[in-house]
């Protein structure tokens, strides 16, 4: 049987475990879109033994950062990041949510404080990992998000 | 600087040890005895909407205690609001005094006054969100009237979907070993996530049909526009009115409390009743707010 091989990269992110059909979203908050000249590799639903469907991104030329890994962990608790340098893995290592994010998601509640806009205020979220399930609560209203893909700003 | 902003925020060693305080503030607040402990100190009561008991029994509750009020009122508020974000009024005011009290109608702003004060913040309601202060003075009612606050059965009647009396009332309950029955029409009924959240012994239930056990009745307005015609309201809110013939099996020792103001959910023929507490409960405000007042000021 004949299989697609995605290429091996040279530089750059290997996202391993995305949630299924969550890869689109990844692509989002690493700012990549229709005009990215970066290689970007992408399969969705791929069949996992561990997960029953993944995704999975690769992402030449462009490492991540500390901030878009937050990101990442709050839609995909187990994604694992592999970070490639001539066709290697230097590092490796699965993301792991933050207890707390500033500027990250946005509060659904419009009768929010934080969500007025001319006041000084960052919006920030405590984040609560339950079963593999990732919940966020408002700082400020204390109300509990479960669909954080959602909301991230 | 301790702040109060919501209940949450409180233990349960914290809530007895503020009821004991609001104890021994009862004969100040009667004016039966001077302790002007707060002499010298400035209350700046900072209200974004319209208030007359949370309002007034601060004012009270300081001016007792030999401190002075600074009032700013929804109209003021208003008018300063259309220029004016509300970090910088927080910033402003808490120069001038030594405590602010805030009601505000977004959710959270307590919180975020707390964050741009060089003073305590004392939350008298931020919206639908939480209004601590209520909640202790509910407890105080509670403990006074009934002489604990473990091992009573409490039923909840009303707006249980939207009044954030309750909503702070009964998760500061579950912290007590209490019984909880919930009685609403459907479409006001405790929302599903707060009823996760708190667990505990709490059980929907109909008035008639548990009258006989409940300590405490809690009761709340049921609120026009929650309902989409007038006949709709009518129908489920005369279902939920507090009468002589709703309370006839119920315990001799039986409370009803209610957070003011009221409209028609409690008959004026059950003022008279041992059974009615809500007036003594508002004046409960008094010396629970004493107490809070010097614990956040000295």
């Amino acid at each position: 049987m004949k299989e697609l091989v995605v290429n091996k990269i040279r530089e750059g992110t290997v996202i391993d475990h995305i949630n299924a059909g969550k890869a689109l979203l990844v692509l989002k908050i690493l700012g990549i879109d229709v005009g990215t000249e970066l290689t970007v590799s992408m399969a969705m639903n791929v069949p996992s033994s561990k997960m029953g469907k993944k995704d999975i991104l690769k992402v030449e030329g462009m490492y991540i950062s500390e901030e878009e890994l937050s990101k990442i962990a709050l839609i995909s608790p187990n994604a694992t990041i592999n970070l490639i340098k001539d066709y290697e893995i230097e590092r490796k290592f699965k993301v792991k949510p933050p207890e707390v994010v500033d500027d990250v998601l946005k509060c659904p509640n419009p009768m929010c404080v934080s969500n007025v806009e001319r006041e000084p205020v960052r919006p920030r979220f405590y984040v609560k990992i339950e079963e593999n399930e990732v919940s966020a609560r408002c700082h400020y209203c204390g109300g509990k998000i479960k669909d954080l893909a959602n909301h991230i700003i | 600087m301790r702040h109060l902003i919501s209940i949450n925020d409180l233990d349960k060693e914290d809530i007895i040890y503020i009821l004991k305080k609001a104890e021994e503030f009862e004969d100040v607040a009667r004016g039966e005895r001077n302790f002007k402990i707060l002499e010298g100190k400035i209350l700046g009561n900072l209200f974004f909407e319209p208030s007359t008991r949370t309002r007034m029994s601060f004012e009270v509750a300081m001016k007792r205690l030999g401190g002075e009020v600074l009032n700013m009122t929804a109209q003021e508020a208003s008018s300063i609001a259309k220029g004016e974000t509300l970090a910088d009024t927080v910033r402003v005011v808490s120069g001038y005094c030594d405590a602010i009290v805030i009601r505000h109608p977004l959710e959270g702003a307590a919180r975020f006054a707390a964050e741009n004060s060089s003073v305590p913040i004392i939350n008298a309601g931020d919206g639908a969100g939480q209004h601590p202060t209520q909640t202790l003075l509910d407890l105080y009612t509670i403990k006074k009237e009934c002489g604990k606050l473990d091992g009573i059965t409490v039923a909840l009647v009303g707006d249980l979907r939207y009044s954030r009396t309750i909503h702070s009332l009964i998760k500061a309950l579950a912290l007590f070993e209490t019984k909880i029955y919930l009685v609403s029409p459907d479409a006001l009924a405790l929302p599903e996530e707060m009823l996760e959240e708190i667990g505990g012994d709490v059980s929907r239930a109909r008035l008639s049909e548990i009258i006989e056990e409940v300590d405490v009745l809690y009761v709340t307005r049921i609120q026009k526009e929650r309902f989409p015609d007038e006949e709709e309201y009518k129908k489920v809110a005369g279902s939920y009115r507090i009468t002589l013939e709703t309370i006839k099996n119920a315990k001799d020792s039986m409370i009803i409390m209610h957070p003011l103001p009221r409209v028609d959910e409690v008959d004026p023929a059950v003022d008279k009743t041992k059974h009615a507490k809500y007036f003594q409960q508002a004046f409960y405000g008094v010396p629970v707010r004493m107490a809070i007042l010097s614990e956040v000021m000295l």
